[in-house]
């Protein structure tokens, strides 16, 4: 069946923060351009629409950001969280890149805030969006669209026809039925694959099942999947992704940011059997939250609970589901669900070995336990003030770090290393080349915005 | 007017949906709700009143909001704080039992209206038998409506509107944590001031304003809503420099066109006939969940203003008895439903942008 979508020079598959970069960049450049966003309008966005920062390198001040923050700096933050996972071209490139985009996207409308109450040190590295993810998308949907840009709704790129490293047309989904689309060039943007069901059993197991995905349920991978069965190279690790330990009450998809819980340093956290597994007072939490998802992951049934109690209650972002409480620990046990002997000794045997000091939420203070395993380092108070109070986690993936393999224009590269010829890759689907693993807040969004500019560029150019 | 359930609900519901919000808070940057939000800890029932009326249902939050309909979350700020905020006027109406005339604004002013347009033409027409005839010069409009009449009834009328609002004001001010200390502080009242007269909050946090249609921004809603409120204010200034020249200055309207009162008149009349009309505008294009009352109380504005030019221009005419008659009729109607209407909203919002000040210094 033909295609009901205009004949366009550049195809961008994804209609989130990348994608959208890359459909104004070509437009602005000249040429013809279709997005295809496979959620409906009201979803629109991708994973960016829960998003609230990029992380961008500057000089002085600039737009909301304090101070300077020189690329040698974010190179080595990023250096430290990947332990050098890190394509160091790329990961410069993006980085040179970030001051532009900041401008380009300041340019375009997009408004920006100072760093939102509750988050710890991130005003002068991280320039938020006034409103978040949402408000950026509804910007740059209105730019695009302004700009020529023909997007469509529900349309789901389900295959691409790759031949010797070109993509010449593309299967889309859309209304009911099943179109071929022609083009001359393809931009992906279409994310990880974190919401694919299958996909995710078939990297973690049967494990998959209890992980809650925090954003969009439109990032099913199947672009991801195109490319690698294309001949295209791949880069990163399956298992590695961005996982938080959220509240494991949030919904399975879309529970976006109300679903963090930030009492993890200021208690305990056991499994289902009763028992500690990590240090809780590593680092600050912004710090540390992103090793959390795997941590649970790892605990039997993926589930694991944060204990605090009463003192500290309000040391803590409050939480948008309300805690479980308790006014003696046998009777939280009970209300959990865990053995009511093992977490009395857990917490026992915690108290005992918690030492005197000065107890400071709001730095890295003398608080520690002695002669546990694993011993709490930070922020160790005795669990004795009732009532207690549990929150239930369970890892949420934020997005899958597989993807293809990319040179600094963009160009996906294929398993023999030589750039694809007309097919160019942008966000979380390619992702990966700098952020092999860990996560630096505000990377992923700047990693879209710069390879989406850069794709949108080239893609148009190639038309010429 | 909703009975306990529904009135619970509405509560319960904004509270629900605060909590979100006070997690996520990706919207600090917009309005006075989001910047006080981050300073509680847990939202309660008891803190709906104050943040109903901060809001002023200019939809940015909702536009970008990532738990908005069809998400499972549902949220939409804009409705949630409008039906509490509406419950907020009956609730805090004085004497109480007139707090179920909110329900039904429309209705009862265009009763009232009526009702003052029949007695006051009625009246003139019928125990003036020169109201009819051309009448110019200064104590022309006295030879139709004798002085004494025509200033007790509107003194009676716009005192009882003022009482009434002020007893409103003293009750919500006290439930929501306002004391007099923190109205008569110097600070507080700049501040509160200068985000009245700017309309500051109108402007969505960037200054490119706020969401009418979709998800563009526009100015739109705060110009017409400035020609409305600086309208209203100009033309209360007209009246009360009439006054001063009357019992002050022994001068007796009407007066020339190029006297200050005429002059201060025409300029509010001109911005309360575009202020109301451009809102109305905008109303009618967004679908918006709010109660009529905003259309009783912009239609009055207008047609007073409108009664008041016709008044201007024709005050040397025979026309001139029936014309003023029409006009007081309105304004009449316009001082009785006061309290009860629309109008409220400056009277409570200003109130709580006043707590905004004490709390967000």
């Amino acid at each position: 069946m033909s295609a009901p979508f205009p004949q366009a020079d550049v195809t961008v598959i994804g209609g989130g923060h990348a994608g959208l970069c890359a459909a104004i960049s070509a437009a602005r450049e000249g040429a013809s351009v279709t997005l295809l966003e496979s959620a409906p309008l009201a979803m629109r966005g991708g994973n960016s629409r829960h998003t609230r920062n990029l992380r961008a390198r500057h000089d002085g001040p600039a737009v909301t950001l304090t101070g300077s923050y020189d690329a040698e700096e974010y190179f080595q933050d990023l250096l430290r969280v990947t332990q050098g996972a890190t394509d160091e071209a790329l990961a410069r490139l993006t980085i040179d890149e970030s001051a532009s985009l900041l401008c380009w996207l300041s340019d375009l409308g997009v408004h920006f805030q100072p760093a939102l109450s509750g988050t710890l040190n991130l005003s002068r590295t991280n320039a938020f969006f006034l409103g978040g993810g949402c408000a950026l998308m509804n910007t740059l949907y209105e730019v695009a669209e302004t700009a020529g840009v023909a997007v469509f709704y529900d349309a789901e790129v389900i295959a691409l026809e790759m031949e010797a490293g070109c993509c010449r047309s593309l299967t889309v989904r859309y209304a009911g039925a099943t179109h071929t689309l022609d083009t001359s060039s393809v931009v992906a943007a279409s994310g990880g694959f974190q919401a694919n069901d299958a996909w995710m059993r078939d990297v973690w197991g049967e494990a998959a099942d209890n992980f809650l995905i925090r954003g969009t349920p439109y990032n099913r991978g199947l672009v991801l999947r195109a490319l690698l069965d294309g001949g295209a190279a791949a880069v990163g690790d399956p298992q590695q992704c961005h996982a938080v330990a959220i509240d494991a009450r949030a919904p399975k998809y879309d529970g976006g940011i109300v679903s963090r819980l930030d009492c993890v340093p200021f208690g305990i956290v056991v499994n289902r059997a009763g028992q500690r597994f990590y240090d809780e007072g590593e680092d600050f939490w912004p710090k540390r939250y992103a090793i959390w998802g795997r941590l649970v992951a790892q605990q039997p049934d993926q589930i694991a609970f944060a204990i605090v109690d009463h003192k500290v209650r309000d040391n803590f972002m409050p939480s948008v589901y309300p805690p479980v409480e308790a006014d003696s620990i046998e009777a939280l046990a009970a209300a959990i669900d865990v053995p009511a002997d093992t977490l009395q000794a857990t917490v026992s045997g915690y108290n005992a070995a918690v030492q005197a000091g000065d107890y400071d939420p709001d730095a890295l203070d003398g608080c520690r336990t002695q002669g546990l395993s694993p011993d709490k380092t930070h922020w160790a108070l005795a669990l004795d003030e009732p009532p207690y109070l549990a929150y239930p986690l369970r890892p949420g993936i934020t997005f899958t770090y597989l993807g293809v393999k990319v040179d600094a224009r963009a160009r996906v590269l294929m398993s023999d290393g030589q750039p694809s010829e007309n097919v160019y890759a942008a966000g979380e689907i390619m992702a990966g080349n700098v952020l092999g693993k860990g996560y630096c807040a505000g990377t992923g969004m700047t990693i879209g915005g710069v390879f989406g500019r850069i794709a949108g560029r080239e893609a148009a150019c190639l038309t010429r | 007017m909703p009975d306990a359930l529904t009135l619970r609900d509405t509560t319960a519901e904004a509270v629900q949906m605060l909590t979100v919000c006070n997690a996520c808070r990706y919207c600090e940057g917009y309005c006075a709700v989001f910047q006080d939000l981050s300073h509680y800890r847990k939202v309660e029932a008891q803190d709906i009143d104050y943040f109903a009326n901060l809001c002023h249902h200019c939809t940015a939050c909702l536009h970008a909001c990532q738990y908005k309909p069809p998400h499972e979350f549902g949220i939409d700020i804009p409705r949630a704080l409008t039906a509490t905020r509406e419950q907020s006027y009956a609730d805090y109406a004085w004497p109480k039992p007139a707090g179920d005339l909110f329900a039904n604004h429309g209705v009862i002013a265009s009763v009232v209206t009526a009702v003052c347009l029949t007695l006051v033409l009625g009246m003139t027409m019928w125990l003036n038998p020169a109201a009819a005839e051309t009448h110019t010069g200064p104590g022309a409009f006295y030879a139709v409506i004798p002085h004494g009449v025509m200033a007790a009834t509107g003194l009676v009328t716009f005192s009882y509107g003022l009482l009434a609002m002020f007893v409103s004001a003293l009750r919500y001010g006290r439930s929501i944590g306002v004391r007099s200390g923190d109205v008569f502080n110097y600070a507080n009242l700049l501040r509160t001031t200068h985000a009245i007269a700017s309309m500051r909050h109108l402007g969505g946090g960037h200054g490119d304003g706020c969401n009418e249609t979709d998800a563009a921004y526009t100015n739109r809603r705060r110009y017409f809503h400035q020609a409305t409120m600086w309208g209203f204010l100009l033309c209360f200034a007209a009246t009360c420099v009439a006054t001063i020249y009357e019992l002050g200055l022994g001068r007796l309207s009407p007066f020339p066109y190029t006297s200050l009162p005429v002059v201060l008149g025409s300029l509010g009349g001109l911005g309360l006939l575009l202020g109301p009309a451009g809102l109305a505008w905008l109303r009618w294009r967004r679908d918006d969940p709010t109660s009529p009352m905003d259309w009783s109380l912009l239609l009055m504005l207008f047609t007073i203003s409108l009664t008041g030019f016709a008044l201007m221009l024709w005050r040397e005419t025979s026309w001139m008895g029936a014309l003023l008659a029409v006009h007081l009729g309105f304004v009449l109607a316009f001082f009785l439903t006061l309290p009860y209407g629309k109008f409220v909203h400056g009277i409570y919002r200003g109130v709580a942008l006043i707590k905004f000040a004490r709390d967000n210094p």
